[in-house]
């Protein structure tokens, strides 16, 4: 497990080497930010709470972290330096970890750099730290699963944008089956137990809790578990 | 040092590797000739332990690669076809990357080792370039300092030459000469005239079989006063 270390220093140094690191840390901080202020209403709403600009992450996510995620792999393979890591001492696990890892703390980071807007609501207001905290929590484990997903499809082909595509798809279905206007609809066509229990896959239920202060281990084993199932996929479909 | 016993690989219908034995012995340079497709990079990669054999097996130094390929890995340099590296990596962030995952994690191991590559390659001059902006023989050079990091006793070559000109190929066969005299070497090539300018060993294979292993002299033998370009294409008229 000591290998995971370089190849996770050199893929997140790797997204600092282009302009990919900075295009993206600045687009999710406008996008995060304007979804907040133009639609959430995030000023309008008076309240010294950060829930109007987190409530728009699993939509965030769905576009960003499949951009963030989608040359993972694939551009290991397409420029044939996946040959030279797989003949250099590492196994296939400690490399997924590594890159995974640096891909999260990548992502992490994008997330922690709304802290001037919690400084900004502790000036103005006295915000609940607790769920402050449990926000960030669960937006970071949020991001975790999303990537372990785009990391997986990564895998699967050399075609940065059919990788980009094919994670966004996947995404997207995970998300919709907590959205309430898909669940009404699934709600005329299904029981309601059968919809309770397809809504209990998605992001946003899991992740709503956290917004609201409340940090329940069974929605971070969510997280942890899709997270740790599609990294396992992600080493068969390497090593297949 | 290499120990190649009946590797076989098969894709689909086609067999490209069937049954390839040899060994190679320290201070051997094995020249690894065959038409394109005849299963060389196939039977290299199966070596180094990049893809697995469907049937028999390789050991370096008494490894088995089937069995434990990390260790495999450890013991062999490999310079894959086309030198692949991260081309937004200066050359030296990309050889301190490759020092680490050889297990060199101090900042003076890392550096004796990454000056030595550098020196032995003459890569001094371009050290602080990404590796995009080199030529195609300063990136070949990469790749063999890559290969040659950790001081390997076995190494393995793929079309080390390949589309360098002539000042280049010739730097290329001093390099591996001089360095070969502790060292087995195997270099896959369809230039002719590279086996008797380095090798003392020669493996002609066509269609995944090894149709000759002997010494370049006893293949000149074969047929006396022909050209060598003759005799390969007798032994691999075969393969069309």
């Amino acid at each position: 497990m000591t290998q995971i270390s370089p190849v996770f220093k050199r893929e997140f140094f790797g997204y600092f080497r282009s302009p990919v690191a900075y295009v993206f840390l600045i687009v999710f901080s406008i996008a995060s930010i304007a979804l907040a202020f133009f639609i959430g209403g995030f000023f309008k709403a008076g309240q010294a709470s950060m829930e109007r600009y987190f409530m728009f992450y699993p939509w965030l996510f769905l576009f960003l972290i499949p951009a963030a995620g989608m040359r993972l792999w694939s551009e290991e393979k397409r420029t044939g330096t996946v040959e030279l890591l797989f003949t250099l001492p590492i196994t296939t696990l400690e490399a997924v970890l590594g890159k995974f890892l640096a891909a999260w703390a990548f992502l992490g980071l994008a997330v922690l750099l709304s802290l001037p807007l919690a400084a900004t609501i502790a000036y103005l207001g006295s915000p609940d730290w607790g769920v402050v905290v449990s926000t960030y929590l669960g937006a970071i484990l949020m991001a975790g699963s999303y990537l372990g997903v785009c990391s997986l499809t990564s895998a699967l082909t050399k075609n940065q944008v059919i990788s980009f595509v094919i994670s966004l798809v996947a995404c997207l279905v995970i998300l919709f089956l907590g959205w309430s206007v898909f669940s009404e609809i699934l709600g005329s066509i299904f029981p309601t137990w059968a919809v309770d229990l397809l809504s209990n896959f998605s992001f946003i239920t899991h992740f709503e809790a956290f917004t609201k202060g409340i940090i329940d281990p069974k929605d971070i084993v969510f997280f942890l578990s899709l997270t740790g199932f599609t990294l396992f996929l992600n080493v068969v479909a390497i090593e297949r | 040092m290499i120990e190649v016993k009946g590797l076989v690989k098969t894709y689909g219908p086609k067999r490209a590797v069937d049954g390839v034995s040899f060994t190679v012995k320290r201070g051997d340079i094995l020249g690894f000739l065959g038409p394109n497709g005849a299963g060389k990079s196939t039977t290299m990669k199966m070596i180094t332990g990049f893809i697995r054999p469907d049937a028999g097996t390789a050991t370096v130094d008494g490894i088995d690669v089937t069995a434990d390929p990390v260790a495999v890995k450890r013991k062999l340099g490999y310079l894959p076809e086309s030198a692949p590296a991260y081309p937004e990596m200066t050359v030296e962030e990309f050889l301190g990357f490759i020092a680490e995952v050889r297990g060199f994690r101090g900042a003076d191991a890392k550096r004796a080792q990454v000056d030595r590559a550098i020196g032995l390659t003459h890569l001094a001059p371009v050290r602080k370039q990404t590796i995009e902006t080199l030529s195609k023989g300063f990136k070949q050079r990469v790749g063999f300092a890559q290969a040659l990091l950790h001081d390997p006793a076995a190494l393995v070559l793929d079309e080390p030459t390949d589309g360098l000109d002539p000042n280049q190929k010739n730097e290329v066969r001093s390099l591996i000469k001089n360095m070969a005299v502790e060292k087995a070497v195997i270099l896959s090539t369809h230039i002719l005239e590279e086996v008797d300018a380095i090798c003392n060993r020669v493996i002609i294979i066509s269609r995944g079989k090894v149709v000759a292993d002997e010494t370049p002299a006893s293949l000149h033998a074969r047929k006396p006063g022909a050209r060598l370009d003759e005799i390969f294409r007798t032994l691999t008229a075969s393969d069309v």
